[in-house]
């Protein structure tokens, strides 16, 4: 996959295919909100950024003999301990899991006859995490400025030296 | 026997996205060019929106979209709607990092003439003895 490939184009595609076919995955899993945003963004979005990037660097990967034991010494042991913390999970669907007892089914409850919108993840999104969007916005702001200013200065070192 | 099938089927979602997140930690780890690194984040966050949201689902369950809107419809079963929303930011967020990230690559690649970690590091020490041995000549003199 991603680990073999010497041309970045592929690496790249193969990344935007992945998006996809996970927005897919989110739609099975009944989250459609996110499969929307996954695929505009995920899919769209940052598969875009990656192409204007390589063709701003580089396309082809240098030949580079990295040792590989340390890296799958290190993924191994990550694996095991979060495999670990799943077996204390409640199965996949559950109905009488702990995220399902609380929160979620008071939302559903309360969602219609606060807001008047029958999709209750925009309710949430937008009135009852409203400040937790904006903190969100102004986070995509700062990203933007940083790109900016990052951007904007291209080429100055190298000119003064 | 049977409890031990159901526990195996119920949690073999939650291992396949733990796998698919360390492949992506693999790629960070392992990999020297830059912008395969991101790939690899862009992966390994995947993931565990993928995890976060198989917490949401309802077995016969449908998206949280109310299908009939004044009376109560609790023969209809909808998925948790909460990690829904933490994903959605979420995710506007994860762009946001991978576009800084890829800015920094194009800044990096302008600076070193390269987007090789090995090749950055090797710069960077040859830089290095030259500015301790410039040092040293300076105390001397």
């Amino acid at each position: 996959m991603a680990l073999t490939l010497k041309h970045l184009f592929a690496v790249i595609m193969l990344s935007g295919a992945f998006s996809l076919v996970s927005a897919m995955l989110f739609v099975v899993m009944d989250a459609v909100d996110v499969a929307f945003t996954e695929a505009a963004v995920g899919a769209g979005v940052s598969t875009v950024l990656m192409l204007a990037t390589m063709a701003l660097t580089v396309r082809v990967q240098k030949e580079t003999k990295r040792p590989i034991i340390l890296p799958l010494v290190v993924v191994c042991l990550v694996g095991v301990l979060l495999i670990y913390g799943t077996l204390d999970m409640p199965n996949f669907g559950a109905f009488d899991s702990p995220a399902q007892l609380h929160l979620g089914s008071t939302y559903l409850s309360i969602t219609y006859e606060d807001m008047g919108i029958p999709n209750v993840v925009t309710g949430i999104l937008a009135s009852y995490r409203g400040y937790d969007t904006l903190g969100e916005t102004v986070v995509v702001l700062t990203a933007g400025l940083g790109v900016i200013l990052l951007l904007s200065g291209l080429k100055g070192r190298k000119h003064k030296e | 026997m049977d409890s031990n099938f159901s526990f195996i089927y119920g949690h073999l979602p939650y291992w396949l996205f733990i796998i698919l997140m360390l492949s992506g930690l693999f790629i960070v780890v392992s990999r020297g060019n830059l912008i395969k690194k991101i790939v690899g984040l862009n992966i390994f966050q995947t993931s565990v929106f993928m995890f976060y949201i198989s917490i949401g689902k309802m077995k016969g369950g449908t998206a949280p979209i109310l299908l009939d809107k004044s009376a109560d419809d609790s023969a209809v079963i909808y998925s948790n709607p909460l990690p829904h929303v933490l994903i959605l930011t979420a995710i506007v967020v994860g762009i946001a990092t991978t576009a800084l990230g890829l800015a920094l690559i194009i800044k990096i690649r302008e600076e070193y003439d390269t987007v090789e970690e090995d090749d950055i590091q090797k710069m960077d020490q040859k830089d290095l003895k030259k500015y301790n041995r410039n040092n040293v000549l300076e105390t001397n003199s």
